[in-house]
């Protein structure tokens, strides 16, 4: 397939600028201007669409096939959100408007249903309040960090470390670093979580504060949590719960109760809407009372005649942390999809993705060496040691899947386990796709018996095959316009 | 897994060359082959105080981004500044012209807390 640049004709165009009635000249200064026109492609309206429908059609996405892309909860969006996010009362309004003088009367329903969510979200993980401004799972972390240094700065505490266990998501040292804060790692014990020891041993009066995502990226919950909150708060340290994997324990368990202060959700994640390459990212993030006057500004509040309004009075705040208030049709469908659930639904939600997934790790380990065996919760941990031994490796089988029209799990993460393969089938995968997946890999095993060097020129079947990824890492170029 | 025989080890699989109050440092055989490919290496100034096992490195590769710590404390003499251009020497020569860098050591003593290479080889037996 072509690229856009290669399909440009000199003088075509597609859409016309409408003349500017307004005299530029002066108004910005020459300095910022461009001195040469910007090499745009030159194509039609048709060139453009026939190119992106194109492309779209190449796409591997949760519509399309199966994707058991580990930690990252890639379920099915179900379609009425989206008809939920087109109404126009939504999808039309201008995020100024409740910043203007009478403006909020206009916007009762979008501020509604930003106030809702964060009560719908405070009982579903018994946190006091949420902001709903961070952008992603990375951003409420950063989010929640940040208030957990406001929160020293008030107290006068003097703190300088940040416990991460090796389990945790990669982005929580990447926060704490961020923050300004030291990282200090603790290992897994034999049974795939912090190693309680090691952690007395590493907790100081300077600790500010400990990242746990529970269930770890090995897919364990870690039931010593209550043990750890007590250590953490004898120093007046913060708890971070990174709820990237609240799909596991829904309706069965909330941060708030067992010790958290602080949690971010991935709404996009755990509340089914559309991510990775599908759209835009929430992580809305929720505190306990120690750091409701650190929240960012601003929050939606009611007044006494029961409208809702953004409320600034928040003094103590760390600020703004995104324009306007955080990715709204988002949260909206979110929204959507919590009150379709209903308490129930949310429970079954977690039931069915704890089930498939021990499904998938029962079945799977007799061919594949399970990293800890033991019952798991939305996710399993394999690593590929034994095909390794015959020279297929993790990634390799990665490859081999997408030629079974499968997206492959996330390999070689987390680091603590070699060639390690995780998999999340989540709640909306049937037996039929699972047992298919499991045939899949079975493929594999069998193909690294017989022909091991098979595998390394895979996919097959894909537009673009297998890429040179050293060389992609070492020589990247990403201009069209550069040769190198 | 390749060891050699007069450097002394650790078990976040670096190695370490002493000679005279100096030493150099690289990581291990075992370390290129579980990192695979490198891509990257972040390495550290000329004058830099590091500390025994105290992070001064950070390499990439296809697989993952990974810290290097110090096998032992001192300030930094020299780094292998080719390595900026051919990160992958890593991978083909990891204990001569994929050296990371050159120590001035602050205390001797420290030696007590690596591995020989001997240990090493039976260290890494025991983690698979």
């Amino acid at each position: 397939m072509k690229l856009i640049f290669e399909k440009s004709v000199e003088g075509r165009q597609g859409f016309r600028n409408p003349r500017s009635d307004v005299g530029l000249e002066g108004e910005i200064p020459l300095k910022y201007r461009r001195e040469k026109d910007c090499p745009l492609p030159e194509v039609s309206e048709l060139d453009v669409v026939r190119h992106f429908t194109s492309l779209s059609q190449r796409n591997f996405s949760v519509d399309t096939h199966f994707y058991p892309l580990g930690s990252c909860t890639m379920k099915y969006n179900p379609k009425f959100t989206e008809t939920i996010a087109a109404i126009e009362g939504f999808s039309n309004l201008h995020p100024l408007l409740p910043q203007l003088n009478h403006g909020e009367k206009l916007v009762q329903g979008a501020l509604e249903v930003l106030y809702d969510m964060e009560r719908l979200l405070c009982e579903i993980t018994g946190m006091d309040r949420f902001t709903m401004q961070p952008l992603a799972g990375a951003h409420g972390e950063l989010t929640g960090v940040m208030m957990m240094a406001a929160y020293h700065k008030a107290k006068g505490n003097k703190k300088k470390y940040i416990i991460v266990p090796d389990s945790a998501h990669g982005t929580n040292p990447a926060t704490a670093a961020i923050a300004g804060y030291e990282i200090v790692s603790v290992n897994s014990d034999e049974n795939g979580v912090m190693d309680l020891e090691e952690l007395k041993e590493k907790i100081t009066d300077e600790t500010a504060g400990l990242m746990v995502t529970s269930p770890n990226t090995l897919g364990i919950f870690n039931s010593d949590v209550d043990k750890i909150a007590e250590m953490v708060h004898a120093v007046d340290g913060i708890m971070y719960y990174d709820g990237a994997n609240l799909n596991a324990i829904l309706g069965r368990c909330r941060p708030g109760d067992i010790g958290f202060d602080v949690m971010h959700i991935n709404l996009h994640k755990t509340f089914s809407t559309p991510h990775g390459g599908g759209g835009p990212g929430s992580g809305p993030v929720g505190v306990n009372e120690k750091l409701i006057p650190y929240l960012p500004i601003s929050m939606v509040d009611r007044r006494d005649d029961g409208m809702y309004y953004l409320n600034y009075d928040y003094p103590g705040s760390i600020g703004y942390l995104a324009s306007f208030y955080g990715n709204f049709s988002i949260i909206l469908r979110a929204y959507a999809y919590i009150i379709m659930a209903g308490g129930e639904g949310l429970k079954e939600v977690s039931n069915h993705a704890v089930l498939n997934a021990n499904y998938i790790k029962e079945r799977l380990k007799e061919r594949f060496h399970l990293a800890y065996d033991r019952i798991c919760m939305h996710e399993s941990v394999f690593s590929a040691s034994k095909q390794t031994e015959r020279g297929v490796h993790a990634i390799d089988i990665a490859k081999f899947l997408i030629d079974q029209n499968i997206h492959p799990p996330t390999v070689y993460f987390p680091l603590s386990v070699k060639e390690s393969i995780m998999i999340e089938p989540t709640e909306t995968e049937s037996k039929q796709t699972m047992d298919q997946f499991i045939d899949a890999m079975f493929k594999a095993d069998e193909l690294s018996q017989q022909q091991p060097e098979s595998f390394h020129d895979l996919p097959k079947t894909t537009p673009v095959t297998r890429p040179d990824e050293v060389k992609a890492a070492r020589d990247i170029n990403t201009n069209y316009f550069q040769n190198t | 897994m390749e060891t050699v025989e007069h450097l002394l080890y650790t078990k976040e699989h670096e190695w370490i060359n002493i000679e005279d109050g100096e030493a150099t440092v690289g990581i291990s055989d075992y370390a290129q082959e579980s990192l695979g490919d490198i891509t990257f290496i972040e390495l550290p100034s000329v004058g830099d105080e590091v500390e025994q096992f105290g992070e001064f490195v950070s390499v990439e590769s296809v697989k993952a981004a990974s810290d290097v710590f110090s096998p032992m404390s001192g300030e930094v003499i020299a780094v292998n500044e080719d390595l900026n251009e051919n990160p992958g020497m890593i991978n083909k020569s990891p204990y001569e012209k994929g050296w990371i860098a050159r120590i001035k050591l602050s205390d001797s003593e420290e030696q007590s807390n690596l591995m020989t290479a001997d240990e090493y080889s039976k260290f890494l037996v025991s983690v698979g």
